[in-house]
């Protein structure tokens, strides 16, 4: 079951790799906390955040871990056309959650607000800008899985493990993503 | 056939590793102990290199007001040195003794993912090219080694040296990562059959725990790095006091980093002693669990006491105290290890070769530097001799009479099985006196100039009596100790062409590596001896008296009574 995570070295490599990520992450979100309210300039800051709109994209991205586990299944139970579409969507919503982060800057630009402006905005665009950064790596890792899959594989066992531990890091940006969308925009705006 | 298609290519490119020749065999090598020998000596040239930084300081301080060099450059050296010998020698030439040794002390054909393990050198060496390209771009860093804002901020230090530093660290700690990952998920999934967590050799033990420990640090340098690159490029305010942001919270971050790491550094040397010196007291390791565990407990704790590097800022009697008393707390298991390793020598026969001469002295000298350490935790004494040459005396102490001599030894016992010579006795003996010798001339009197207030990363000193004296012998000694580098390198030249052809297993060890030839093969074992022991040479060459069948009759006996 995909449950076992220390049953092949692909999963033992993206386990330990994204426990590692996951500490840069701690890092960054800590310097938010730790400088929310100390940001020098503008009143109230985080009044620029849109957390309904931003919670939109959100959801997609949320969603592209139930897909991507529906790939996983439908690989487990050799269905290669399943697999291909569901993949696929997991691709659409992934990119959507990055299309709803460049409207959401370029919004933020369009209102001059720049890493420059103030501290709040430097750890606001250093942390969610990393995790974009992230999810992006994740679109070209699930664009080679895609063309993996075209070319055959899937079919024996280590290679299932294989895709699972790049899945893996699929659902690790997304978990990710609910700790800084609570933390920078539920707690950080209320 | 669509596996085929997957399948083919990767075992063609198996059977033709090691039978590529020259430059583009090693280039081109996934093979472990190639990519092993790589770390091992690009590591070599860094440390002359880091060496030759250290010979021009000490010559600029051999007398007062000196005009050697230039105040920045001064500045420059002293940055590289640090840098280059703690990201580009220490660490890198560990992950190459682990990535060469762990697959043979384990009974495995290569480590879990050999080709990660080449992208992992080569994005070492180009991040170390890169660090040293910033000289070419006239502008090295200079703001010490651990970049201290707002000194490593732009108005201070407006060229790009900083931002060479800090996307160079981030680069050479990808490669560190990689070989991490490597190394765990070799330990986890490549054992030879019986070889439980029990049995391992303690220098996989040790590249292990310290593998989780690089996962658990880096992360800290990478955020420190990107935060001081975002303020610098990106005009952010993380550190900048201006905007409200705070320098000692990059402080803060770095030393979470920079704690660990000084374990990092250390941990995989304590294994090779563990290795080594049961081999040459002829004696089983004195508490092999004892040794083991107090490792985990010293990479749980490293991550407890960062802000021991930070009594001087300021955190206040509470933070201060706590913070001592967890540091001190490390001393606990690590003067635990120094007890097993003298329990080991402790009534063996001891065969005083080289290899055991340098065992010896990183068990002396690392006391020493463990000693001073503790001093560091009592805040006072910390206020007292806070950046002065007391703490360049005692971080030398364990990181050249710790890790470099322990490294030392380790290349005196594993240079016959990576070349299939022995390296020369006689020279090597005129190695480690030259070496210890050098070594204490050069940083013990460092200790007093520190404890009479001579300040470290200060290019020049006036013309007070003791200062002079001290820091001349501290002159000579690096030189003494340049001359012993230079034994080591001929060593080295002379011993790989025309040294003493050694045999499988010169010292009559006992972990799996001796089992094989030397230079091992390509696939590195034809056959594995049975593992049911932590030393199954031993078992192999006794068949009256292995180990296994020993600790059983142990228990028996205990059960009758």
């Amino acid at each position: 079951m995909a449950l076992n995570l220390f049953s092949n070295k692909s999963k033992i490599l993206m386990s330990a790799f994204v426990g590692s990520d996951a500490v840069f992450f701690a890092f960054l979100i800590t310097s938010f906390v730790f400088y929310h309210g100390s940001s020098k300039g503008r009143p109230n800051p985080w009044r620029d955040l849109d957390p309904a709109t931003t919670g939109m994209y959100s959801v997609a991205l949320w969603a592209s871990s139930g897909t991507m586990w529906l790939s996983e299944q439908a690989l487990r139970r050799k269905n290669p056309r399943r697999v291909r579409r569901w993949l696929e969507l997991t691709f659409v919503l992934g990119a959507l959650f990055i299309l709803g982060q460049c409207l959401e800057f370029k919004g933020l630009f369009s209102k001059s607000i720049y890493p420059r402006t103030d501290l709040f905005a430097t750890t606001f665009f250093t942390t969610t800008g990393f995790h974009g950064l992230h999810v992006l790596i994740g679109l070209v890792m699930l664009l080679i899985l895609r063309g993996l899959i075209a070319g055959g594989f899937g079919r024996e066992d280590y290679q299932i493990e294989g895709y699972e531990a790049a899945a893996y890091y699929w659902h690790f940006v997304d978990i990710v993503w609910v700790a800084i969308f609570f933390i920078l925009y539920i707690w950080g705006t209320r | 056939m669509s596996e085929v298609r997957v399948a083919l290519p990767t075992i063609r490119k198996l059977e033709e590793i090691g039978k590529r020749t020259g430059i583009f065999g090693w280039v081109s090598s996934v093979d472990h102990k190639q990519v092993g020998i790589l770390y091992i000596l690009t590591a070599l040239g860094w440390f002359c290199i880091g060496g030759i930084e250290a010979a021009l300081m000490r010559t600029q301080l051999i007398v007062p007001e000196n005009r050697f060099l230039e105040p920045y450059t001064y500045n420059e050296i002293f940055t590289m040195h640090g840098t280059t010998m703690i990201f580009l020698v220490i660490v890198p030439v560990l992950l190459g003794f682990s990535v060469y040794m762990v697959p043979l002390m384990i009974g495995a054909r290569d480590v879990a993912f050999p080709r990660l393990n080449a992208f992992g050198y080569w994005i070492y060496s180009f991040g170390a090219l890169l660090l040293y390209f910033s000289f070419f771009a006239h502008d090295a860093p200079a703001a010490g080694w651990f970049a201290y804002t707002p000194l490593s901020e732009k108005p201070y230090s407006n060229l790009q040296g900083m931002d060479f530093w800090a996307i160079c660290l981030v680069i050479i700690g990808i490669g560190t990562t990689a070989t991490a990952l490597n190394i765990i998920a070799t330990v986890a999934t490549l054992r030879v059959k019986g070889m439980s967590i029990r049995h391992l050799p303690l220098f996989v033990w040790m590249t292990l725990v310290n593998s989780f420990v690089i996962l658990g640090a880096m992360p800290a340098l990478n955020a420190a790095c990107i935060m001081l690159l975002v303020d610098r490029q990106l005009y952010g305010h993380f550190f900048n006091a201006n905007g409200g942001g705070s320098p000692v919270f990059y402080q803060h971050v770095f030393w979470n980093f920079g704690h660990p790491e000084v374990y990092l550094m250390i941990i995989p040397a304590w294994g090779m002693i563990s290795e080594l010196i049961p081999v040459f007291s002829r004696k089983v390791i004195y508490g092999y669990a004892v040794v083991a565990t107090s490792t985990v407990a010293i990479a749980l704790l490293s991550f407890s006491v960062w802000a021991h590097h930070m009594f001087a800022v300021g955190l206040g009697h509470t933070l201060d105290s706590i913070f001592a008393a967890a540091s001190m707390l490390i001393a606990v298991p690590t003067g635990v290890k120094i007890f097993n390793w003298i329990a080991t020598m402790w009534g063996g026969s001891i065969r005083f070769t080289t290899s055991m001469w340098f065992a010896i002295g990183f068990l002396l000298m690392f006391t020493i530097g463990g000693l001073s350490g503790v001093t560091f935790a009592v805040v006072p004494i910390d206020w007292q001799v806070t950046d002065t040459y007391y703490v360049v005396a005692h971080f030398h102490y364990v990181l050249f009479g710790g890790t470099a001599l322990a490294v030392l030894a380790g290349a005196y016992y594993w240079f016959p099985k990576i070349t299939g010579r022995m390296l020369s006795e006689p020279l090597g003996k005129w190695h480690f006196w030259l070496t210890l010798l050098g070594f204490n001339l050069t940083f013990m009197v460092q200790h007093s100039l520190g404890i009479l207030g001579m300040p470290r990363r200060v290019y020049t000193y006036p013309n007070i009596p003791e200062w002079n004296e001290l820091n001349l012998i501290s002159t000579i000694g690096t030189y003494i100790l340049g001359i012993s580098v230079l034994i080591f390198l001929w060593n080295i030249i002379y011993s790989a062409r025309r040294g003493k052809i050694a045999g499988n297993d010169p010292w009559d060890g006992w972990t799996l590596e001796w089992a094989t030839t030397s230079p091992p093969p390509v696939h590195n074992f034809d056959d594995v001896p049975p593992v049911k022991s932590a030393r199954p040479l031993w078992d192999l060459k006794h068949p009256e008296d292995p180990d296994w069948l020993r600790k059983s009759k142990k228990a028996r006996a205990k059960k009758g009574r």
